[in-house]
């Protein structure tokens, strides 16, 4: 009887697991996968021009790789991608290291985070139309320059240009590069520092082998928030931009529009294979899940 | 219009009936059949539910509300762009009831068949229909321009069943003509200072940096193609159906203009163009008149100018989704014919549109109304919106004059193109330089 029970005990602890596991899988699979597949098959559809049909035709995806267009989207994609990346990191992990050790108590570093989640109270729509009437050629930005006297002419590359978009972009999306970075900053081991101090190190050497070594993870974690916000955005390039910059949701967005939706498909394919390219390099160079653990 | 300036009253026999099944459905009225519901279908009519889906500027809550009034069931408006209307069109057809598209859209979705035509007897003013609609021509007997897609070349269905729109006259119609304009360039008069008259403006250099145009392609290309057109760049053959050749040539203009950063913006909503002109960040570029409108409440001058080219027509109709049936689809040609009937034209007269039938919507309008919004006559007393905005001051004309020059000086109409999916390819070229 006792044997018995300790078996079923064991399979229990065994299925477990899986049990736990499988709201989550249920919900991926069927919001996740299911739909990208359906993406995937679409994808192969033929098309012409105002219906599609279920077959099977490369033509989409020839197309889209023939066509100079399709990189050139791509590319500036992925250099908005890079500077958005790079001023949020610096700006997060700036952020980041004043509160974690130049704010001593904990409950000022908490209350400090709060209040850097406050633009977050409302929607990032409004966040990002309210830069319009700051950035604007009448806007408060160039007005006030032009009546302290820096300048005569407002400033037009604020608004409607690449500018205006990174600005904006950089806006939205700093606080998923702080909170991880200060989350893995908080952990680092003060002692280590004082020994790297009582060791001879400098201020530039902590910062260098003590301090972004042990904040990666965070920064690692920031940055897929970071890259595939950026990646897969339409709507500030069109609206900050003025619709004069595009990237390759928002050409997707065009298609989508007028129906195209193999096309589309084919472009969304491409542009989630190189995200998860992305996304996979970054995580060979730094493994977040023994990171975290630790 | 002088012809039909004569009172030709209509009597609107349907509106009568209507009210008879109404009180039939409140139980008040037990007199048999009532003629199009059987006695029963009446009893059921109240809980009837429309939904009526379509861009801001047709689909109007208090328009709906007013015809639950008058019909007896609930219409419920849902607003949705005409983009995303295509898609659910396209792909969800069961969650739209009555669809408000505009004629180019119905080209573009008509063949999916997902829409059903209605007969032209179940339209009692059918004959009274604005004849560019129903007829190709003004009532002169002129005829419309062709560039683009004219509504009369999409105003006829084969036949039930068929997917196939069908040119010229048949007893079907794809989808009823309800709110149409003339759309031109909006200005800044007090920024520019000088007086406005082609549509080559839109690309003068003394504008550089104070530009914008519509940024979906299918228009902004049109509204491009006019000003390229005017500058004498390019002759086409019709701007509103580009041959490739074309299509290169007017994108190479146009990137050529952008690199030299002529452009402000490319806006894609309503709200962005009302902005950009409040704000002076353009003194010259496309609109939509109830923009025009917008800024003026503002307190801000600005002008829908009439250019000598000639404006880009567009006009929007209600279409019944294949799914209706019995007694709902009764009552969607039911609203269909109340939309005719004259308060719906009163209405949207009051945001500067125009009805498809305009001798019904004079009946719901004041005599200074519609000497202003029709005829283009100075107006005797302040003009109001129909939620009390002043439109215009006693004395002062609408903008571009009267119905029939407005109307009767459409150079090209909103439309889709043979090599729509090229153009919107280049488009992006053009968007990404």
């Amino acid at each position: 009887m006792s044997g018995a029970r300790r078996i079923s005990g064991m399979r229990l602890e065994r299925v477990l697991p899986y049990v736990q596991v499988m709201p989550l899988a249920a919900v991926l699979l069927l919001f996740l996968v299911v739909p990208l597949v359906f993406v995937g098959l679409l994808s192969f559809w033929e098309f012409d021009d105002i219906q599609y049909y279920p077959s099977f035709t490369l033509a989409n995806y020839q197309e889209l790789f023939a066509s100079p267009l399709t990189w050139k989207l791509m590319a500036d994609t992925i250099t908005f991608t890079a500077v958005v990346w790079l001023l949020t990191v610096l700006i997060g992990f700036t952020c980041s290291y004043f509160l974690t050790f130049h704010i001593r108590t904990l409950r000022v570093q908490i209350l400090l985070l709060l209040i850097c989640t406050i633009p977050f109270w409302t929607s990032n729509v409004i966040r990002m139309i309210s830069w319009i009437p700051f950035l604007g050629k009448q806007g408060v930005f160039n007005q006030g320059l032009i009546a302290v006297g820096v300048i005569d002419q407002p400033l037009e590359f604020l608004l409607y240009s690449d500018f205006a978009v990174i600005v904006c972009y950089v806006n939205l999306f700093t606080l998923f590069m702080i909170v991880p970075i200060f989350n893995s900053m908080v952990k680092i081991d003060l002692s280590i520092i004082e020994a790297a101090r009582d060791a001879g190190a400098n201020s530039w050497n902590i910062l260098t082998n003590i301090i972004i070594p042990l904040s990666r993870s965070g920064i690692v974690l920031g940055t897929i928030f970071v890259v595939t916000l950026v990646m897969g955005d339409f709507f500030v390039v069109k609206i900050m931009s003025g619709s004069q910059s595009a990237n390759v949701v928002s050409a997707m967005k065009n298609e989508i529009d007028q129906l195209y939706y193999p096309p589309a498909a084919a472009s969304a394919m491409l542009l989630i294979l190189i995200v998860v390219l992305m996304i996979t390099l970054v995580l060979r160079i730094v493994d977040v899940r023994r990171e975290l653990v630790q | 219009m002088k012809e039909s300036e004569s009172t030709v009253k209509i009597d609107y026999s349907r509106r009568s009936f209507l009210k008879k099944a109404s009180a039939a459905s409140a139980g008040i009225a037990a007199t048999g059949a009532v003629s199009g519901f059987p006695m029963v279908w009446a009893n059921k009519l109240k809980d009837v539910e429309l939904l009526h889906v379509g861009p801001s500027y047709s689909v109007i809550q208090e328009i709906a509300d007013q015809a639950s009034k008058d019909l007896g069931f609930k219409i419920q408006v849902q607003t949705a762009w005409t983009d995303a209307l295509l898609t659910r069109i396209a792909n969800q057809p069961d969650t739209v009831d009555v669809a408000d598209l505009e004629f180019w859209a119905t080209k573009r979705i008509w063949q999916r068949g997902n829409l059903q035509p209605v007969a032209i007897r179940e339209i009692d003013l059918w004959d009274k229909i604005y004849p560019i609609f129903s007829k190709g021509e003004y009532p002169n007997g002129a005829k419309v321009s062709t560039q683009g897609a004219l509504p009369y070349e999409v105003q006829y269905a084969s036949g039930p069943g068929s997917k196939e729109i069908h040119s010229g006259p048949t007893d079907y119609a794809t989808i009823i003509p309800t709110v149409y304009n003339a759309d031109t360039l909006g200005i800044r008069p007090d920024l520019i200072g000088r007086p406005i008259e082609s549509w080559a403006e839109l690309l003068n250099p003394e504008f550089s940096g104070k530009t914008a145009i519509l940024g979906i392609p299918a228009i902004g290309i049109m509204d491009a193609a006019m000003a390229v057109e005017a500058r004498g760049d390019i002759q086409y053959g019709d701007k509103g159906n580009m041959t490739r050749a074309e299509i290169d040539q007017t994108i190479e203009i146009m990137k050529d203009l952008k690199s030299r950063g002529h452009f402000r913006a490319f806006w894609s909503s309503f709200d962005e163009s009302v902005n950009l002109m409040a704000s002076g960040e353009v003194v010259i570029q496309s609109m939509w008149s109830p923009a025009v409108t917008a800024v003026k409440t503002r307190g801000i001058p600005c002008v829908y100018q009439e250019m000598k080219e000639g404006y880009r027509g567009w006009g929007n109709g209600m279409g019944l989704m294949a799914h209706l049936d019995g007694l709902k689809r009764d009552a969607a040609v039911a609203y269909l014919n109340w939309y005719l009937s004259g308060w719906q034209g009163g209405f949207i007269a009051r945001q500067g549109y125009y009805s498809a039938v305009p001798e019904t919507a004079r009946d719901h309008m004041s005599e200074d109304e519609w000497g202003y919004w029709y005829e283009g006559r100075p107006a005797n007393d302040n003009i109001v919106d129909p939620y009390g905005n002043l439109m215009g001051k006693a004395g002062e004309k609408r903008d571009g004059g009267a119905f029939a020059k407005r109307m009767g000086n459409i150079e090209c109409w909103n439309t889709v193109m043979d090599e729509n999916r090229y153009m919107v390819k280049k488009w992006n070229e053009f968007t990404a330089s």
